[in-house]
């Protein structure tokens, strides 16, 4: 008996010409030279600082500030806080800023987008005029003008402009009385956990109440009831009892200025009204995508199984076009919040304004401000990025 | 994807060499270059500000003609740089701007951390307040509360914290990137006060939509030094920057003037003689031809002339000279001798 064994082992290759060899080389050897040139600009950087006499390090930090900030969430005063303190000052400004703007620019943008889809001619043209306008004029131009124009001409301090409830406003911004709180005040929101927990228990009755015997039941007033109406209710009760929880500290006419209450700067408002309008334009045009991304045949179903127009929109379209929006929606929300650094123009004291304005010109440490700075708007984008991916997730289209 | 990289990498390695390579020799650079880069004023009445034309005329500006004139012999061989006041040492620092001509004041952090050199003092200046009349404030000390408008990166900002602080008052602080917004910002009623160098006061109030309703406070609340500023490490050119303001002041000192300077050549004073360069060759020991101050003075004119054209009386400004008269006349400005 013969056997044959056959040689059927591939050919022997050279190393050099393996693609899967020399693709490793090439990536490694790209990381190397990019490695190598960071490398180089960084050391060369230090060595040009020191030759310069440029001071370098991030020691500044904690060095006093000396300077004041006239928006700060934390105490910040020029004798004691130091650089780093502005940099959260200045960093809490902007997100504070952004956080706002993002709430309202989502709903003022929800509006619009189902504004220029309707069925009304007049509601429709009114929103594609305002898509058109607000998207179409730089950024910069809308500040200067809520700036200026808008909130610039208002009365002067003496003259301020009363508006009811403890309300002023004038050229330095927006006056309201500011609330101060008794000891009994703990009452309050104790009341309206209660009420909470309450409403949320009644829905669960109420839903299962619904499956059971398909009645429906006053769930919205019931809620609302529980929620506000149980703490105003306590509020009054204890006011008549004579132990007032809350009182006001209502602004009163100072030698320049109101003095007291609490004090929204025209600065905040115009940045956030110019923010606001103007990525509201472009979440608008997203929504409005991703409603006509949803098939007509979805509406007519709705409509064929009796819901009402609205109810078609809020329980079988807008579930439908969200896995469409969020993801322009995402990078709308990071625009809105890079934008909050045109701040600069217009004098509120966000981070760029503050940090990269004051601190870098008091300190003159240009590469360690310019390198903290970009590394923040950084952070806070792949955070609000991966918060929003993780919401992606849950409204995406499930396979089964 | 890998040339962008790698251009990247390449890009951000050259501006730092960049950098570092402008740090010396600035002299031999603007004479190749042709001539000066001068970071200026984005617009000071009487310190630096660029008419309809297009020319500049100031203070500050005229420093920087008298540099070029010096090295060129023509003193219109200057290129001007606006530069807010956040972005002006970083402008020099990173080698934009050859010379930092735009009222900034000397400290010794500035002196000492940025990698800058003042070599001269051209204008002694101190921090005022400016507010509307019809407030009826007549002093700093009744500002308590009050808003107040200034422009960041400054050291009129360090001050005003001080001040208040020493003073025990409260107040709000609005800060502005540019000189312009600040101003405008005060103008438009958004602040009861503005503050900056008391020359800048008088300067800015020409451009209120009414001048004659606002009025500068009485108090000076800081020493504000104003001067040119060159990079640290380059000797040579911060000497040239020194002398040129040195000359002009020597020169008014001795009664050389844009007019009379080509008789004064002739002169038999031997400290007209060095300055002008008909005795010694001290033009040279700075890298300059021996007539360096006559070109100076011929094109630009001495220190009181200057002075008398731009803030002084023969401006719109009617600047008393005050700290900047001359030493021998009570002021401070002392030339130091040429020899």
């Amino acid at each position: 008996m013969q056997t044959v064994v056959s040689q059927t082992s591939p050919p022997k290759k050279s190393f050099l010409y393996d693609p899967k060899v020399r693709g490793i080389f090439y990536q490694v050897l790209l990381i190397a030279i990019v490695g190598y040139l960071f490398y180089m600009a960084a050391t060369n950087a230090a060595e040009n600082l020191q030759r310069a006499k440029i001071a370098s390090g991030f020691g500044f930090l904690n060095n006093t500030a000396g300077f004041d900030i006239s928006q700060a969430l934390i105490p910040f005063s020029a004798a004691g806080s130091t650089y780093g303190d502005a940099f959260v000052v200045g960093l809490l400004n902007t997100l504070i800023v952004s956080a706002i703007g993002i709430f309202f620019t989502t709903i003022l943008g929800f509006i619009i987008g189902i504004a220029r889809l309707s069925k009304n001619w007049m509601v429709a043209k009114v929103a594609m005029i305002y898509v058109e306008t607000l998207r179409n004029i730089p950024l910069l131009v809308q500040l200067l003008f809520w700036y200026i124009a808008v909130l610039g001409p208002l009365p002067q301090p003496r003259n301020s402009l009363e508006m009811g409830a403890g309300f002023f406003l004038n050229s330095r911004g927006l006056f309201m009385a500011r609330p101060i709180f008794a000891p009994d005040a703990w009452m309050l929101p104790a009341v309206l956990l209660i009420g909470l927990v309450g409403a949320f228990l009644y829905r669960r009755w109420a839903k299962t109440q619904q499956e059971r015997t398909g009645r429906q039941s006053p769930v919205g007033l019931v809620t609302l009831g529980l929620v506000l109406g149980l703490p105003i209710l306590t509020w009054i009760v204890l006011a008549l009892v004579g132990a007032n929880p809350i009182s006001f500290e209502v602004p009163r006419k100072g030698t320049f200025n109101l003095t007291g209450g609490m004090q929204i700067l025209p600065e905040f408002v115009a940045l956030l009204l110019g923010l606001t309008t103007y990525t509201a334009a472009f979440i608008a045009e997203v929504v409005r995508a991703g409603i006509l991304a949803v098939s007509k045949g979805q509406t007519e179903a709705a409509g064929s199984l009796g819901l009402k127009p609205g109810q078609t929109l809020r329980l079988v379209v807008i579930p439908q076009a969200m896995r469409v929006i969020i993801p322009p929606l995402t990078s709308q929300y990071l625009n809105l919040t890079k934008n909050s650094s045109l701040a600069v123009a217009i004098g509120y004291p966000d981070l760029v304004q503050v940090f990269m304005g004051t601190v870098l010109n008091q300190t003159g440490q240009a590469i360690e401000v310019v390198v903290i700075t970009m590394g923040v708007y950084l952070t806070i984008s792949l955070v609000t990025s991966a918060l929003m991916n993780i919401y992606n997730r849950r409204v995406a289209i499930v396979e089964r | 994807m890998k040339k962008a990289l790698v251009s990247i990498a390449f890009g951000l390695t050259a501006s730092l060499l960049a950098t570092g390579a402008s740090a010396q020799a600035t002299l031999n650079s603007v004479k190749q270059k042709g001539f000066l880069t001068c970071g200026s004023n984005t617009g000071l009445a009487g310190f630096g500000l660029p008419d309809a034309q297009g020319n500049w005329t100031g203070l500050d500006v005229d420093l920087c003609r008298a540099i070029a004139a010096a090295i060129f012999d023509d003193p219109t061989k200057v290129r001007y740089i606006p530069l807010a006041a956040k972005d002006r040492f970083t402008a020099l620092q990173s080698g934009e701007v050859d010379v930092l001509s735009r009222n900034s004041t000397m400290t010794m952090s500035r002196d000492t951390q940025l990698g800058l050199d003042f070599p001269a003092i051209n204008y002694f200046d101190g921090q005022g307040f400016m507010v509307r009349k019809k407030l009826g404030v007549s002093s700093a000390k009744e500002l308590n509360g009050a808003s107040i408008c200034t422009q960041q990166g400054t050291t009129t900002e360090l001050n005003l914290a001080d001040y208040f602080r020493a003073n025990n008052m409260k107040y709000e602080v609005v800060a502005f990137a540019t000189s312009d917004e600040t101003f405008k910002a005060y103008d438009a009623g958004r602040c009861d006060a503005f503050t900056t160098d008391a020359s800048g006061l008088y300067s800015e109030r020409l451009r209120a939509s009414a001048p004659d309703d606002h009025v500068v406070l009485p108090e000076i609340i800081s020493k504000e030094p104003l001067g040119p500023a060159v990079r640290h490490g380059d000797s040579q050119w911060g000497d040239i920057v020194r002398w040129t303001h040195m000359a002009m002041l020597n020169a008014e000192e001795l009664g050389v003037t844009k007019a009379n300077v080509d008789q004064m050549k002739t002169s038999d004073n031997p400290e007209i003689k060095r300055l002008l360069g008909t005795e010694g060759k001290f033009g040279e020991a700075i890298g300059l031809t021996n007539d360096w101050a006559v070109r100076i003075i011929k094109h630009v004119g001495n220190y009181g002339e200057v002075f008398e054209k731009n803030v002084g009386e023969g401006s719109k400004l009617k600047i008393k000279r005050g700290q900047n008269a001359l030493w021998t006349k009570g002021g401070l400005q002392y030339g130091i001798p040429v020899r």
